[in-house]
C-alpha cells in the first residue's frame, strides 16, 4: 500500500505525465499536417492519371460511357433485408454540351454489364470539358465504322496538325497583330499627348504628322495580319472529326477545337505515367481555359512570385531601416515604447483593413495622382489609378513590415555588447560600427524575419482582391516590351486563383481536382520561397558563427 | 617564447585634440610618482555617476610614459569604470556622467570639442572577454586601419603583420589569415584583439581583465607580451589577479569602494604599503 502511494507519487513528481502530453500535442500537430497535406496530394494529384473508361449497358437499355469517379453506399439503403445497403457510382460523362450535366450517379443494382473497349477515346476539347466516346473520321452524314488501326493514326495525325495550326494562329494573334496592336496604342497615346492643351502647337505638328504615317502604316499591317489570320483560322475550321457518344448520336467535333485525343484503355501503364506527367507539366506551364476549370495555372503562379519578389523589394530596406532607427538611434524612452507596441499591434490588423487602405490610397490617392502628372494621354481610363501588382505589393509590405521590424530588432539586440564596444574601441563611429560589424552579425535575424514576411504575403488574399488581382489576366505583368516589367498591369495570384475556381466556377464539380491541384502547388511555392530564404540564412549562419572552440 | 618588438612608432600626432592651458601641478600626497614631465594620462579629482550612483570619488593619478600602470581591488571598486574613462567608453552607459578632469598629453579628454573616434583611436582597449569580429584574422586587424583610410593592399598586409608580430600571434596564424578568428583558441583571440589595438597605432592601450577567462599557459604569454609592450606603448591594465599586478605594473593603484586608496611604485605598493587598508587587502584579509 504505502509502497504503491509511492510510486504514484514519483509518478506525478517525475513529470512522466507531462513529458506524455507535450510530445502528445507534437505527434497531433504533425498528424494534422501530414493528413492535409494527404487529403491534398490524394485529390490533387489524381485527376492527371488517365482513367480508364467503362462502357456499362443499364436495364434500361441505355449505355453510358464515362469514367468512374466515385463510389458510395445510397443513404438509406440499409434495410433488414440487405444489411450491406446498395451502391452506386458517380461517372463522369462529360460532353456537357450534349447531356447538359458532366457527372452522373448510376445505382449498382442497375447496370447490366460493364466492359472497357479499347476504342474508346477521350477528346479534350477547348470548351464545354472533354467529350467520350468512338471517333470517326469521314465526311459529315457518312460516319458509320469506329475509327481503328490505321485511321486512329489518322486521328491523331489531325490532331497534331491542328495542334500545330492553333499554335501558328496564337502566335499570329499574341505576338505579331498584339504587337502591332502595342504600337498603334502607344502611337495613338503620344498623337493625343501634342493635343492635350487644346490644340496642336505648330511646332509639334511635323511630329505628329509623323506618328500619323506611322499609324497608317501600322494599320494597313494590320489589315494584311489579319487576313492571314482569317485564312489560318477557315483552313482550322476545315477538317472535322466525328464523335459517336453513348446515345449512339454522332456529333461533329471541329478539329479547331480538339486539343488532344487519347484512348486510355489501350494505353500500358509506361504510356498511362508518361500522359501523367504531360498533363502535370502543362498544369503548371499553360494558361488557364474555360473560366479557369481547365487548363494550367502558370499565370497565378508567375503572378504570386512575382508578387511576393516585388514585395520583398519594397519591405526590406523599409523595415530594416526602421527597427536600425528603433533600435540604435531612437532614445529608449516612452515614445519608442508606444511606437513598438503600435508596431506590434499592426501585425494583428485584419488584412481587409490593409487591402482597404492600399485602395484609398496606392490605387485611388497615389495612382490617381500619378496617372494624373504622367499619364494624362491615358485618361480618362486609368493606368496606375486602379488595381496593379505594385500596388498589391506596396499593400503588402505594409501588411509585413512589423514582422520585419520585429525580427530586425531582435537581430540587432542579439548582437553581443562586445562586438559593439570592440568596434567603437577601435576609433569607429556608430555608423561604421553598425555598417561593418552590427548589421553583418543581425542579417540572419533580418532573414528570419524576410521568411516570416514571405510565408505571410504569398498566402495573403483579401487584401488583393482590392488591389490589383483579377480572376483572368489579360497578360503578364513581365513581357518583351519595354520597359519589360509592368506594373500598372492586374495579375493573376493562386491564393485568388483557388477562391475562384471553386467558388465562383460554373463546373464546380471538374474544378475540385483543380482547386486541390492549384492549393498544393501554392503551398509548394511558399515552401519553396521559404525554403531558398532559409538557406541563405544557414549560409550566413555558418559564415559568422564558425566553430567557435 | 619569442616576442618581436612591434616596430610601430606610437609618434602619433596630437590629432584634433584641443590644447588646454597648461597642466597644473598634482599636489595629491598618494601619488609617489609621477612627475609632469613624462605624464601620458592625468586623472584629476575625477568623480563619475551611473545615474544617481557615484561610482568613483576624487580619484587622481598620473600615468607615465612607456610604463605599466595597473588598477587592483575588489569587484565594485570603480577599477574599470576609471578605465573606461580613459578612452570615454562610459559615454555608452545611458545615464553616465563624469565631473572632473582627464588629460592625455596634457588635452582635456572631456573637452566637448574632442572627438571621440580620435580619442579611441589614440587610446586602445583590449575587453575582459576576448571579442574578435566573426569575421577573418586578417579583417579583425585590418578593421580598425581600414576605417581610419588606409586602403592600399600592400601598406595594409604590413600593418597587419606588424601587429599580429607586436602581439605575438604572427607564426600562430600567418598561414590561415583569411580564415575564421572564432575558430582560434580563447588565448590567441585575447592575443588578436591587442593585435587589433596595435594596428590602429595608439599611444595607449586599456586592458580590462584581460587574462580572465584565459587558462595559466595563455595568460603567462599575455604577461610577458605586456612587458614587451611597455617599450613602444603606455599600458594600463585592470587585473583580479594580484600576483598579476606585481609581475607586470611598474606602478599600481589600489582601488576601494570608488575610491583611490593608494597609487604608488608597485614595488612600494607591495612590499611597504602606506594605507592599512592596502596592505590587509594584499595579505589577503578581505576582498
Amino acid at each position: 500500500m504505502g509502497e504503491r502511494s509511492t510510486l504514484m507519487k514519483d509518478f506525478w513528481r517525475g513529470g512522466e505525465l507531462f513529458v506524455w502530453m507535450t510530445a502528445s500535442g507534437v505527434a497531433l500537430s504533425l498528424m494534422m499536417v501530414a493528413g492535409m497535406l494527404g487529403l491534398i496530394m490524394i485529390n490533387g494529384l489524381g485527376q492527371f492519371w488517365p482513367a480508364a473508361l467503362q462502357e456499362t449497358t443499364l436495364k434500361t437499355q441505355e449505355t453510358v460511357i464515362g469514367q468512374v469517379v466515385g463510389e458510395e453506399v445510397i443513404p438509406n439503403s440499409i434495410t433488414p433485408d440487405s444489411p450491406a445497403g446498395q451502391r452506386r457510382c458517380r461517372y463522369r460523362v462529360g460532353n456537357r454540351d450534349q447531356f447538359g450535366s458532366e457527372y452522373r450517379w448510376i445505382n449498382a443494382a442497375d447496370i447490366v454489364s460493364s466492359a472497357r473497349p479499347e476504342d474508346l477515346t477521350l477528346v479534350e476539347r477547348r470548351e464545354w470539358g472533354p467529350a467520350f466516346g468512338r471517333i470517326t473520321v469521314g465526311v459529315e452524314g457518312a460516319a458509320t465504322g469506329s475509327a481503328s488501326g490505321s485511321s486512329w493514326t489518322t486521328v491523331k495525325t489531325l490532331v497534331e496538325r491542328a495542334n500545330q495550326l492553333r499554335r501558328r494562329i496564337e502566335h499570329l494573334e499574341r505576338e505579331e497583330i498584339g504587337s502591332i496592336n502595342y504600337r498603334i496604342e502607344k502611337a495613338r497615346l503620344a498623337r493625343h499627348a501634342l493635343t492635350l492643351n487644346g490644340r496642336l502647337a505648330p511646332a509639334d505638328a511635323e511630329k505628329d504628322q509623323r506618328l500619323l504615317d506611322q499609324m497608317t502604316a501600322l494599320e494597313r499591317d494590320y489589315l494584311v495580319k489579319t487576313e492571314a489570320l482569317e485564312r489560318l483560322h477557315k483552313e482550322a475550321g476545315q477538317e472535322v472529326l466525328f464523335l459517336t457518344l453513348s446515345t449512339g448520336r454522332s456529333v461533329r467535333l471541329s478539329l479547331d477545337q480538339v486539343l488532344a485525343v487519347s484512348r486510355p484503355n489501350g494505353m500500358h501503364w509506361g504510356e498511362k505515367l508518361l500522359a501523367y506527367v504531360r498533363n502535370l507539366w502543362l498544369f503548371v506551364s499553360s494558361e488557364p481555359r474555360e473560366a479557369n476549370t481547365e487548363g494550367g495555372i502558370f499565370p497565378a503562379i508567375f503572378g504570386t512570385v512575382l508578387m511576393v519578389f516585388l514585395m520583398t523589394l519594397a519591405v526590406m530596406p523599409f523595415g530594416v531601416m526602421a527597427a536600425v532607427y528603433l533600435r540604435e538611434y531612437a532614445n529608449q524612452g516612452l515614445l519608442v515604447r508606444l511606437v513598438r507596441i503600435a508596431v506590434n499591434n499592426l501585425a494583428g490588423v485584419p488584412s481587409i483593413v490593409f487591402g482597404v487602405f492600399g485602395l484609398a490610397f496606392f490605387v485611388y490617392a497615389l495612382g490617381g495622382t500619378i496617372d494624373h502628372w504622367l499619364f494624362p494621354e491615358a485618361l480618362p481610363n486609368p493606368t496606375f489609378g486602379t488595381g496593379g501588382i505594385l500596388w498589391a505589393s506596396l499593400t503588402l509590405a505594409l501588411l509585413t513590415v512589423p514582422v520585419v521590424i520585429v525580427a530586425t530588432e531582435e537581430g540587432l539586440s542579439a548582437v553581443p555588447r562586445d562586438f559593439r564596444e570592440g568596434s567603437l574601441g577601435l576609433g569607429a563611429t556608430k555608423f561604421e560600427t553598425l555598417r561593418h560589424v552590427i548589421l553583418p552579425c543581425a542579417l540572419p535575424g533580418i532573414l528570419t524575419g524576410l521568411i516570416l514576411a514571405m510565408a505571410r504575403a504569398a498566402g495573403e488574399v483579401a487584401p488583393l482582391m482590392l488591389t490589383g488581382v483579377v480572376k483572368l489576366a489579360p497578360a503578364l505583368p513581365l513581357d518583351e516590351y519595354l520597359p519589360f516589367l509592368h506594373l500598372d498591369r492586374k495579375f493573376m495570384h493562386l491564393g485568388f486563383h483557388i477562391y475562384d475556381v471553386g467558388f465562383q466556377s460554373p463546373n464546380v464539380e471538374a474544378a475540385k481536382p483543380m482547386v486541390y491541384m492549384t492549393t498544393l502547388i501554392l503551398i509548394l511555392v511558399v515552401v519553396s520561397l521559404n525554403w531558398t530564404a532559409v538557406r541563405l540564412r544557414n549560409r550566413l549562419r555558418r559564415r559568422f558563427a564558425a566553430s567557435a572552440v | 617564447m619569442d616576442i618581436q618588438i612591434p616596430s610601430l612608432s606610437p609618434t602619433t600626432p596630437a590629432l584634433s585634440l584641443r590644447p588646454t592651458v597648461p597642466q597644473p601641478r598634482l599636489t595629491r600626497p598618494h601619488v609617489a610618482h609621477g612627475t609632469s614631465v613624462d605624464a601620458k594620462v592625468l586623472v584629476r579629482n575625477l568623480d563619475f555617476y551611473y545615474g544617481q550612483r557615484q561610482a568613483l570619488f576624487r580619484v587622481s593619478l598620473t600615468v607615465r610614459t612607456h610604463s605599466v600602470t595597473s588598477f587592483i581591488g575588489p569587484s565594485g571598486c570603480g577599477k574599470s569604470t576609471l578605465l573606461r574613462c580613459l578612452n570615454r567608453m562610459n559615454d555608452l552607459v545611458e545615464g553616465a556622467r563624469a565631473v572632473g578632469r582627464v588629460e592625455l598629453d596634457g588635452v582635456d579628454i572631456y573637452d566637448p570639442a574632442i572627438d571621440v573616434t580620435d580619442l579611441r583611436k589614440r587610446v586602445g582597449m583590449v575587453f575582459q572577454k576576448s571579442n574578435p569580429f566573426p569575421k577573418s584574422i586578417y579583417d579583425n586587424v585590418a578593421y580598425g586601419p581600414r576605417l581610419h583610410g588606409t586602403k592600399d593592399k600592400r601598406s595594409l598586409d604590413e600593418l597587419v603583420q606588424h601587429s599580429l608580430q607586436g602581439a605575438g600571434l604572427w607564426d600562430e596564424v600567418k598561414d590561415r589569415l583569411m580564415q575564421s578568428a572564432l575558430g582560434l583558441s580563447g588565448g590567441q583571440q585575447q592575443r588578436l584583439c591587442i593585435a587589433r589595438a596595435l594596428a590602429v597605432q595608439p599611444d595607449v592601450i586599456l586592458m580590462d581583465e584581460p587574462c580572465s577567462a584565459l587558462d595559466p599557459i595563455a595568460t603567462g604569454k599575455i604577461e610577458e607580451l605586456i612587458y614587451t609592450l611597455k617599450n613602444t606603448y603606455t599600458v594600463v591594465i585592470v587585473t583580479h589577479n594580484m600576483q598579476q599586478a606585481a609581475r607586470v605594473s611598474d606602478q599600481c593603484g589600489f582601488f576601494l569602494m570608488g575610491e583611490l586608496v593608494e597609487f604608488g611604485d608597485t614595488k612600494t605598493i607591495f612590499t611597504t604599503p602606506h594605507d592599512k587598508r592596502t596592505e590587509d587587502y594584499i595579505t589577503g584579509r578581505f576582498g
